[in-house]
C-alpha cells in the first residue's frame, strides 16, 4: 500500500491560500487572488482525485472491504491519560468521497467566482474566506477525533459567518450572519454536550476507538453508557440524540433550519458551495462518520428519521410558495438533506441492511453537483436581471442558452427522472424507506411529487413565461469562467448516477448489489413527470392559475408563504422572552442589587467612621473622659466576670 | 538566571522614567524597560525547559532566599513553577502592548509610564514569590497604581470608578491578609513549601480558606464582589483597562489557585459554594453583557464572566480543570487585552465607544476591525484561538466529576457560549459591520505602534491557540506537582 501522507496537503493548500491572502491579498494581490486561489484548489482538486484512485482502485478492497486508514494522527491537546483532542487524517470510502466533492464544487465555484465577483473592492478577501472555508471543511472530513470534527465544525461555522456577511454594509447581510451563526452555535453547544457525554463513557475522544468499544456489547464502557440513563433515555441516546443537535444545526433540520433561508443574503457562488454541496451536508456527514454508534441505538435513530422526514416535507411545502429564486433553492436544498437524514435513520449498519446508509451517501453525492448547478445557474441569472424576485424574471431561455439547458438537467436530476444522476440515488432512498418504514416512505414520495412541482415552477418561471425586461447593456451569461462550471457540472448531474456508488460506498465498506426493479421506480417517476407537467400548465405561460391555486388553499398557502411563523416564534422568545426577561433583570440587579449592596458597605463604613470620628477631636478633656469611661466599664466587667 | 532580575529591572525602568524629560524619551524607556523584560521572561522561559530537560524536577526552579525580618518571619524567597511562568510571559507580552498603545500619552507622561511600570513590577513579583507575606507585598505594589491610572488619567466618573476598585481590591487585600495570618499563627512560618509540608488542620482550613479565596476572589472578579470591574474598566485610559483585565485580575486567579493548594481540604469542602458562584458569574456575566451599549462595558463584563471560567477550573478540583483554569487565565488576559486596545484604538478616533453610534468601521479601519473581530472571535472561543483551548480543557475536567450538580453546572457554563456569541456578534455586526456613518468615513487606521501592539498579543493567542501542546507542557507538570497535595486531601475525605 502506498503511503497516503500527501492527502495532507489538500486541506493545507486552502489553508496556506488564506493565510497569504489574507494578509497580503488586500495591498499587493489585489487582481491576482482569484487565480492564486483557483489554482491552489486545482491542485487540492486533483491530488484528491488521485487520493480517490488509490483508494478505490490501486489499494481497492482488502478481504472485500475498504479498510479506514488512519494516515496520520497526532495529539494537539492531552486533557488526561487516554483522553486527547487529536489532529489526523482518515481515509475511508466516505471521507474519500467527501474530498472529491468538496474540492471539486470548491473549484467550480472558485472559477465562477473569477467572473461573478469581478472587480468587486474585497476580491482578494472573498477568496481568502472561500479558501478557509475550504480548509475548514476539508479538516472536518478528514478529522479522526470527534474533538477535532468539533473544531472544524466551529471553523466551517465562522467562515460561513465571514461569507454571508461578506457584504457587511447591508443590514441584511449582517443580520443573516449573525442569524446563521447563533443558530448553530446553539445547536453545536448540543454537539459539545453529546461529545462530552461520549467521550466520559468511552474514556477516549478518538473516533476509531468510540466505535469499537460502543459497538461491542461486552465492552465494559457499552455497558456503562447503556445502563447509565437520564430522564428515561440511557446515555447513549442522549450523547447520540445531542450530537445530532449538532447535525442537525448544521444540516438545517427543523426546527433549527430558519437560518438558512436568509445565508442566502450572502453572493450566490457562496451558496452554491456552503449552502448546497457541502456545509449543510456536514450534519449528514457527522451522523455517517458516527454511524455504527448510531445503528446501536434504535431511539437515536428513530429522532435522525422523523427530523429528517418532517424537514424534507416541510420545506417542500414553503419551497412551493416562495418567490425569492435563491430561497426556492435553499428550502429545496433542506428538503433533500431531510432526504439524506432519513435514510440513514432507517438503515441498518451492514450488508444489505446497510441500504439506506449507502444510498443517503450517494444522494449526498450527487445532489451536490446538481444542486451547486443550480444555485451557480441561479447566480448567472441574478447576474443577468440584478434580482432575485421570480416576477422580475421569465423568458430567459434566449437570453442565456447555456443557462437554460444546465439548469433544465439540474432539475430534471432533483425531480428524480431517469437518467439523471438524482434519480438512481432518490431511487435508493426511497427503497430502503419502504422496506423499513411506510410511513416515512409514503410521505417521502409525496415530497418527491412536491421536489418535482416546486423545481419546475422556478424554471418555468424563470425560462419562459412571460418575457422579462432586462434593459440596460446586459452581458448575457457572462464569462467563459462563469459558463464553464455550469457545463462540467452539468455533465456531472447527468454521470454520476452511473458510477457504481453501491460498490465504493457502503455501511461497512464491502459493496453491496442494488436492484433497480420496474415495479417500485415506476410510482416514483410517473408522480413526478405528473408533478412536472401540472407546473407546466401553471407557470409554462403567464397566466391566472396560479393566484387562483393560491386562494384555494387559503390561509394554508399564507402560512407555508410565511414559512410556517417558525422565525415569529424565535423571534418572540429572543425579543420577548430572553432580552427583557433574563438580561434585563440580570444587568439591572448587577447594577441595583449587588453593586447597590457593595456601594451601601461602602456607605455604611462611611457612616460608621463619621459617627465615631468625633471621638479623636484632640481635645484633651474628652479623651481624659473616654479614659475614664473606659477604666469604669472594664472594672465592671472584670467585676461580672469574676463574680 | 536571576529571579530578582524580573523585579529589579521594572524599577529601574520606572527610576529611569522618573529622571527623563519629554513623552518621547519617557517612552522609550518604558518601551526599552518592557521589551527587557520580555526577552527576559522569554529567556526565563528558555532556561526553565532547558532546567527541566535535564531532569531537575523539584516544585520551584531558580529559588533564592534572603530573609527580611526575622520576627515575624519574612524571607524575601522567591522561584518558578511552570504556573509562574505562564504568568510572566502573560505579563511581559501585555506589558510591552500597554506601553505601545499609549505611545502617544501627552498627559502626564512621565507618571503615566512610572506607574504603569510599576503595576508590572508589582505583577512581576508576585507571581514568583514563594513566601505569602512577599506575595502580599507585591499585591499591594500592584493596587495602588491602578488607583491613580483611573483617577488621573481616566474618563467619565473616574474618581467615583478609581475609589470604587480600589476600596473593593483592598478590601480584598485585608481579606487576603487575614488569611494569610490564620496560616502564619498555625504553621509559623509564611512559606508555602512549609505551609504544605507541616499542612494545617482541617478546621483551621476552613475557618481561614473563605477569607484568603474570596479575597483573591474580588480580584478574580468572583460573584458577587465583581462589581468593580465594569465602572473600573470603563473609567480607566486604554492601558490601564488592559493592565487591569490582562494582569491584575490574573493575580487574583493566580492566587486563588495558590490557596487551594495550601488549603486543599477547606478548598474541597467548600469547592460547591465556589461552582455555584463560578457558575453563577459565567452565565450571569454573559448575560449581563448583551445587554450593554458601551464597548467598554461589554468587555468588562465579558471578563466576568470568563473570569469565571477560571474560579470555576479551580473549584472543581482536578488536573485538567485546573490546567484549564490557568490556560484560561493567559487566554483571556492576553484576549482581553487584545479587546480594550482595539476599543482603544476606535475611541481615540471616533470619540464614542456606545455601540449604537458606531458602525460600519471595517470600511474606514480595516486594521483596528480586523483585530476587534478576531478579539471577539477568540472571546466567543472560537478553535485556533486560545480561548478554546481553554474553555475545552476546563469542560473535559468539569465534566470528569459524574456528579449531578457538578454536570449541571458544566451545562451551565457551557450554554454561555451561545450567550457569548450572541452579544459578540451583536456588538461587531453593530459597530464593525453595517453602513457606515459620513463622519467616520474618513478616519485613519491603526498606527505602527498599535499595529505592533495588536499583532503581538494576536501572535501569542494564535500560538496557544495553534500549539496548546506547547502550553500543557510548560503548565501540566507543574499542576500535577500541586496536584498530588491537593489530591491526597479529596482522596482522605
Amino acid at each position: 500500500m502506498q503511503s497516503y501522507s500527501y492527502i495532507l496537503w489538500i486541506p493545507l493548500l486552502p489553508l496556506a491560500t488564506f493565510v497569504v491572502l489574507g494578509l497580503f491579498g488586500r495591498k499587493y494581490l489585489k487582481t491576482s487572488s482569484g487565480l492564486i486561489g483557483t489554482l491552489s484548489l486545482l491542485t487540492s482538486c486533483l491530488l484528491s482525485f488521485k487520493a480517490a484512485k488509490q483508494y478505490f482502485f490501486v489499494d481497492g478492497k482488502v478481504d472485500g472491504i475498504y479498510q479506514k486508514i488512519e494516515a496520520f494522527k497526532h495529539v494537539w491537546l492531552q486533557f488526561s491519560p487516554g483522553v486527547s483532542i487529536d489532529m489526523g487524517i482518515t481515509i475511508d470510502p466516505i471521507a474519500v468521497m467527501m474530498l472529491v466533492v468538496i474540492t471539486s464544487v470548491s473549484l467550480m465555484v472558485h472559477v465562477f467566482s473569477l467572473g461573478y465577483m469581478k472587480g468587486e473592492d474585497r476580491f482578494a478577501t472573498y477568496y481568502a474566506f472561500l479558501s478557509l472555508f475550504t480548509f475548514s471543511m476539508l479538516g472536518l472530513v478528514l478529522s479522526v477525533n470527534i474533538f477535532q470534527i468539533y473544531m472544524f465544525w466551529e471553523l466551517v461555522g465562522v467562515s460561513s459567518f465571514l461569507l454571508i456577511g461578506y457584504y457587511f454594509y447591508k443590514p441584511s447581510a449582517v443580520a443573516a450572519s449573525k442569524k446563521a451563526f447563533i443558530v448553530t452555535r446553539f445547536a453545536d453547544l448540543g454537539f459539545l454536550i453529546g461529545i462530552l457525554v461520549l467521550g466520559f463513557y468511552g474514556g477516549s475522544l478518538d473516533i476509531s476507538t468510540l466505535i469499537q468499544k460502543f459497538t461491542t456489547v461486552q465492552s465494559p464502557e457499552y455497558i456503562s453508557i447503556t445502563t447509565a440513563s437520564f430522564l428515561g433515555m440511557s446515555m447513549l441516546t442522549w450523547g447520540l440524540t445531542l450530537v445530532f443537535v449538532g447535525g442537525a444545526g448544521k444540516s438545517a433540520m427543523f426546527p433549527l433550519h430558519v437560518w438558512l433561508p436568509d445565508a442566502m443574503e450572502g453572493p450566490t457562488p457562496v451558496s452554491a458551495l456552503i449552502h448546497a454541496a457541502t456545509m449543510v451536508v456536514a450534519g449528514v456527514y457527522l451522523v455517517a462518520r458516527l454511524f455504527p454508534v448510531f445503528s446501536m441505538d434504535a431511539h437515536a435513530l428513530d429522532i435522525v428519521t422523523y427530523t429528517g422526514v418532517f424537514s424534507a416535507l416541510l420545506a417542500a411545502v414553503i419551497a412551493c410558495t416562495q418567490t425569492d429564486i435563491k430561497r426556492v433553492l435553499a428550502y429545496s436544498t433542506m428538503s433533500q438533506i431531510g432526504y439524506m437524514m432519513f435514510s440513514l435513520g432507517v438503515s441498518r449498519y451492514g450488508g444489505e441492511a446497510g441500504l439506506g446508509y449507502m444510498a443517503s451517501m450517494f444522494h449526498l453525492f450527487t445532489h451536490a453537483f446538481f444542486k451547486s448547478l443550480l444555485f451557480l445557474g441561479a447566480g448567472s441569472v441574478i447576474h443577468l436581471v440584478h434580482s432575485n424576485e421570480m416576477k422580475d424574471m421569465g423568458g430567459l431561455r434566449k437570453l442565456m442558452p447555456i443557462t437554460h439547458i444546465a439548469f433544465l438537467i439540474a432539475c430534471l436530476a432533483i425531480a428524480g427522472v431517469p437518467p439523471f444522476a438524482g434519480f438512481f440515488s432518490k431511487e435508493e432512498i426511497l427503497t430502503a424507506a419502504l422496506h423499513e418504514n411506510t410511513l416515512v416512505y409514503g410521505v417521502a414520495l409525496f415530497t418527491a411529487a412536491l421536489t418535482s412541482f416546486y423545481m419546475f415552477r422556478l424554471y418555468f418561471s424563470i425560462f419562459w413565461n412571460k418575457e422579462a425586461d432586462v434593459h440596460g447593456e446586459h452581458h448575457g451569461e457572462g464569462t467563459w469562467t462563469m459558463k464553464l462550471p455550469l457545463i462540467i457540472l452539468a455533465i456531472c448531474s447527468v454521470g454520476a448516477g452511473f458510477i457504481g456508488f453501491p460498490e465504493f460506498v457502503t455501511s461497512d465498506g464491502a459493496g453491496i448489489e442494488t436492484h433497480m426493479d420496474i415495479a417500485s421506480m415506476a410510482v416514483p417517476v410517473s408522480l413526478s413527470i405528473v408533478a412536472i407537467i401540472i407546473a407546466a400548465i401553471m407557470y409554462k405561460n403567464a397566466n391566472e392559475k396560479p393566484a387562483k391555486v393560491a386562494t384555494a388553499f387559503g390561509g394554508f398557502y399564507r402560512a407555508a408563504y410565511k414559512k410556517f411563523y417558525v422565525d415569529e416564534v424565535y423571534l418572540f422568545i429572543t425579543k420577548k422572552i430572553i432580552f427583557p426577561l433574563i438580561g434585563q433583570p440580570i444587568a439591572w440587579a448587577d447594577k441595583h442589587m449587588v453593586d447597590g449592596f457593595m456601594l451601601m458597605l461602602g456607605n455604611l463604613t462611611a457612616k460608621i467612621s463619621a459617627a465615631i470620628k468625633g471621638m479623636q477631636s484632640g481635645k484633651v478633656q474628652y479623651y481624659a473622659l473616654y479614659f475614664f469611661g473606659g477604666i469604669i466599664a472594664l472594672s465592671l466587667l472584670l467585676i461580672y466576670i469574676w463574680k | 538566571m536571576n529571579l530578582s532580575l524580573l523585579v529589579i529591572f521594572p524599577l529601574v525602568t520606572a527610576l529611569a522614567v522618573l529622571l527623563s524629560k519629554g513623552l518621547k524619551q519617557v517612552r522609550g524607556f518604558a518601551l526599552l524597560g518592557s521589551l527587557t523584560q520580555l526577552g527576559l521572561a522569554g529567556w526565563l522561559l528558555k532556561s526553565y525547559q532547558a532546567e527541566r530537560a535535564s531532569g531537575n524536577l523539584t516544585t520551584n526552579l531558580f529559588e533564592s532566599n534572603t530573609p527580611w525580618f526575622t520576627s515575624p518571619l519574612i524571607n524575601y524567597h522567591i522561584g518558578v513553577d511552570g504556573i509562574a511562568i505562564a504568568m510572566i510571559l502573560l505579563t511581559s507580552v501585555v506589558v510591552v502592548a500597554g506601553i505601545l498603545v499609549s505611545w502617544s500619552m501627552e498627559k502626564m507622561s512621565k507618571e503615566y509610564f512610572f506607574l504603569l511600570v510599576l503595576l508590572s513590577m508589582g505583577a512581576y513579583g508576585f507571581f514568583i514569590s514563594l513566601d505569602l507575606f512577599t506575595m502580599f507585598f507585591f499585591l499591594e505594589i500592584a493596587v495602588i497604581p491602578k488607583f491613580l491610572l483611573i483617577g488621573v488619567w481616566g474618563s467619565g466618573d473616574k474618581v467615583k470608578s478609581a475609589m470604587k476598585l480600589a476600596l473593593m481590591l483592598m478590601g480584598g487585600s485585608a481579606l487576603v491578609f487575614v488569611g494569610l495570618l490564620g496560616i502564619y499563627y498555625n504553621v509559623h512560618s509564611f512559606e508555602t513549601a512549609e505551609v504544605i509540608r507541616v499542612g494545617l488542620t482541617s478546621g483551621v482550613q476552613k475557618f481561614f480558606f473563605p477569607f484568603a479565596f474570596i479575597g483573591f476572589g474580588i480580584f478574580a472578579a468572583m460573584f458577587p464582589f465583581h462589581t468593580w470591574v465594569p465602572d473600573g474598566h470603563a473609567s480607566a485610559p486604554t492601558a490601564a483597562s488592559m493592565f487591569l483585565a490582562g494582569i491584575s485580575m490574573k493575580l487574583g486567579g493566580y492566587g486563588c489557585l495558590r490557596m487551594v493548594s495550601l488549603m486543599p481540604d477547606a478548598a474541597n469542602y467548600y469547592s460547591w459554594i465556589i461552582i455555584i458562584l463560578a457558575t453563577i458569574a459565567i452565565i450571569y456575566g454573559a448575560f449581563a453583557t448583551m445587554m450593554q451599549t458601551d464597548l467598554k462595558y461589554i468587555n468588562a463584563y465579558s471578563s466576568i464572566s470568563h473570569c469565571g471560567f477560571v474560579i470555576l477550573g479551580i473549584g472543581m478540583m482536578n488536573k485538567t480543570s485546573m490546567n484549564g483554569a490557568v490556560i484560561q487565565m493567559v487566554s483571556h488576559g492576553l484576549m482581553t487585552a487584545l479587546f480594550f486596545a482595539a476599543i482603544g484604538m476606535i475611541y481615540s478616533r471616533t470619540h464614542t465607544r456606545m455601540v449604537a453610534q458606531l458602525g460600519g468601521l471595517l470600511k474606514a479601519m480595516p486594521f483596528i476591525s480586523t483585530v476587534f473581530v478576531i478579539a471577539g472571535l477568540c472571546s466567543l472561543g472560537l478553535p485556533g484561538f486560545s480561548g478554546f483551548v481553554a474553555e475545552m480543557t476546563v469542560f473535559m475536567g468539569s465534566w470528569q466529576n459524574p456528579d449531578t450538580m457538578y454536570r449541571f453546572a458544566t451545562v451551565l457554563s457551557g450554554a454561555s457560549i451561545v450567550v457569548t456569541a450572541v452579544y459578540i456578534l451583536r456588538a461587531t455586526g453593530r459597530a464593525i459591520m453595517g453602513p457606515i456613518s459620513d463622519e467616520h468615513a474618513l478616519l485613519a487606521d491603526a498606527t505602527w505602534n498599535e499595529k505592533l501592539a495588536s499583532v503581538l498579543l494576536i501572535a501569542a493567542i494564535l500560538v496557544i491557540g495553534i500549539a496548546p501542546f506547547l502550553m500543557n507542557q510548560l503548565i501540566v507538570p507543574s499542576t500535577d506537582i500541586l496536584f498530588e497535595h491537593i489530591g491526597k486531601a479529596i482522596t482522605i475525605k
